[in-house]
């Protein structure tokens, strides 16, 4: 599924990123704790968060993350944006849920996980 | 090559900014990009326990083509449990700080899982060091 296809899916607004509309994502996170995130084990994967602050985008860019849906129609303040545009990633807000967003997302077919097992 | 940052205890926002300028040396070097992303990952969860535990202090990067070794050192109030602190889930953060999407209890296991050799020195009243080496080419990250 493209970025393009996400958007489409999650009724999104893409706020940068226009460039990545054609790159294949294979796997999905979804996830409000970074460290979470950073327990995540796949390539070409879209981020879906309800965290709003310059982590999420801090902790994306050190993940090689490139996609990131913020959920529940949260507006994002320009500095994040700068950020995410610096970091050459994509930023899409849905006014889904965290919930509907993943669900319609695996529903389209991103079918794949990826965090690994707490043990 | 050698990096040293101050980490900010008190402005939170900037934390993981040390992290993000190794992760782009190591890249600049040519490291094989799943060695940079478990020391990415090890050094921004180490980044983040010092600035919200720790008060914030310093970091060094010793970086060759062979491996990275990273020291993270603040005067803090220590860790008072260090086996507890070692396990998945448990924290110490508080409501602010799980706020800001930390306080999983993730930090410190996150970073022995993704480092090839990890030391921890703490106890409360004395601050926390910690010594994190990653070999290039040596495992998948995980």
């Amino acid at each position: 599924m493209t970025v393009r296809d996400i958007v489409k899916t999650l009724d999104g607004v893409l706020l940068t990123g226009e460039d990545l509309l054609d790159v294949d994502i294979e796997a999905a996170c979804g996830a409000d704790l970074m460290s979470d995130v950073m327990a995540f084990v796949k390539e070409n994967v879209v981020l879906l968060t309800g965290l709003v602050n310059p982590q999420s985008i801090r902790t994306a860019d050190l993940m090689d993350i490139k996609v990131l849906v913020f959920v529940r129609g949260k507006v994002l303040p320009k500095d994040m944006i700068a950020e995410a545009e610096r970091n050459s990633m994509a930023i899409i807000t849905t006014k889904y849920s965290m919930f509907l967003a993943c669900g319609k997302l695996y529903e389209a077919g991103i079918k794949g996980g990826g965090i690994r097992e707490i043990c | 090559m050698i990096l040293r940052y101050e980490v900010s205890g008190e402005d939170l926002s900037l934390a993981g900014r040390a992290s993000a300028e190794v992760k782009r040396a190591m890249g600049r070097l040519g490291v094989e990009p799943a060695d940079v992303k478990r020391t990415a990952v090890a050094m921004y969860e180490a980044e983040i326990n010092m600035a919200i535990h720790g008060g914030g202090g310093l970091a060094e990067a010793e970086l060759n083509s062979e491996k990275i070794v990273i020291t993270m050192e603040d005067e803090g109030p220590g860790i008072s449990d260090l086996n507890l602190a070692m396990q998945e889930g448990y924290s110490t953060a508080s409501e602010r700080i799980r706020e800001m999407g930390f306080g999983a209890g993730m930090g410190l296991p996150n970073i022995k899982r993704n480092a090839d050799e990890f030391f921890i020195d703490s106890s409360p009243g004395k601050g926390t060091k910690l010594k994190i080496t990653v070999y290039f080419g040596k495992k998948e990250a995980v």
